[in-house]
């Protein structure tokens, strides 16, 4: 297939998921617990893409107390809680996992 | 509506969304990056940033495709990856339905991870929800640019960019400094732990299907909670 086709299906069919229920739930009723349900969206789904983003080190996945994304992870989820700030959060997870780089290796 | 409400939730979108962006430029500068050294042309990289949108599913699609992979495999696979904006587009909708087809369709197009969760936070935070699309609409196009702009610059300086950069580690923090500040309640809480562990537990299903599997089970457990404290 050619490369620019498969940017544009790619393309239409992100766009086509993201439209779902934006046009869908205009027209059809919507039940009760689904509705309750959306609430734990964000915090269930971008949890299941955070804690094994902290194991992954791009070529391997590493369980080890030396891997340093999970202590900086564990320092930005507690500046996070603390602060509420966005970006100290990040600034203080950057700045962690780039000293404890060093000295974990 | 008047002028002053709009640029006042505009401007609100465009402030709440700036800190974000301190994960977002590095990420999408290790994208441009990658898709040219992966083997993609310049415009092809550039336009994949405007026509897909989304971070992840360009990740894996830049490699895929300079791995030859068939162009029906890798459609699959960026539906499977994106597959939960489904959910954030089920989430924002109820707040939407006042609005006309050409807010809707714009919005639609804005949805990524980084702008839903800035938007749902305003949008169910207390007061007169009035004008609040147009603070959607500043979030959204506030990373949209920064996401076209580093993307180039990473076409640009392409090699440059030590490989050594933890590219794992940007999504998660930036998803941390999300998440964690709108967590409220036991039942939230409850939400992203069952969510987070699982997503750890089910992580070696193909194509990150193990986010939908973790995500739908952590929501349950969610409602589970809250319903036990009526």
């Amino acid at each position: 297939m050619n490369p620019w086709i498969t940017l544009v299906g790619a393309g239409l069919l992100t766009y086509g998921i993201r439209l779902s229920f934006i046009v869908l739930m205009g027209r059809i009723t919507v039940p009760d617990w689904f509705q309750r349900a959306l609430r734990f969206v964000p915090a269930a789904v971008l949890s299941a893409i955070i804690v094994p983003g902290l194991f992954d080190r791009g070529d391997a996945i590493d369980f080890s107390v030396r891997n340093p994304q999970v202590w900086a992870g564990i320092l930005a989820i507690a500046v996070a809680w603390r602060t509420k700030s966005v970006l100290l959060t990040i600034a203080v997870g950057m700045a962690a996992l780039l000293a404890l780089q060093l000295i974990l290796g | 509506m008047e002028t002053a409400l709009r640029r006042k939730e505009f401007l609100g979108g465009v402030r709440d969304e700036s800190p974000i962006l301190l994960g977002v430029v590095p990420f999408g500068l290790i994208f441009g990056a990658l898709a040219v050294t992966s083997g993609m042309s310049s415009a092809a990289a550039q336009a994949m940033s405007s026509v897909v949108f989304a971070g992840s599913a360009q990740f894996i699609a830049a490699q895929l495709l300079g791995a030859d992979a068939s162009g029906v495999v890798i459609l699959m696979v960026v539906f499977v990856v994106n597959l939960r904006h489904a959910l954030y587009s089920a989430s924002v909708a109820p707040h939407l339905q006042g609005l006309g087809p050409g807010w809707k369709l714009v919005l639609a197009y804005l949805l990524t991870d980084e702008a839903y969760v800035v938007t749902i936070t305003h949008y169910n935070a207390e007061g007169d929800a009035h004008g609040r699309h147009w603070y959607f609409l500043g979030a959204g196009l506030t990373l949209w640019t920064s996401w076209q702009i580093s993307t180039a610059v990473g076409i640009f300086i392409g090699a440059q960019i030590p490989r050594s950069w933890p590219l794992g580690f940007v999504l998660p923090i930036t998803f941390i400094a999300l998440v964690v500040p709108a967590l409220r309640d036991g039942a939230s809480v409850a939400a992203a732990v069952i969510g987070g562990v699982l997503g750890l537990a089910v992580g070696g299903l193909p194509y990150k299907t193990g986010i939908i599997v973790a995500a739908l089970v952590g929501i349950t457990v969610g409602m589970l909670v809250e319903g036990r404290k009526r």
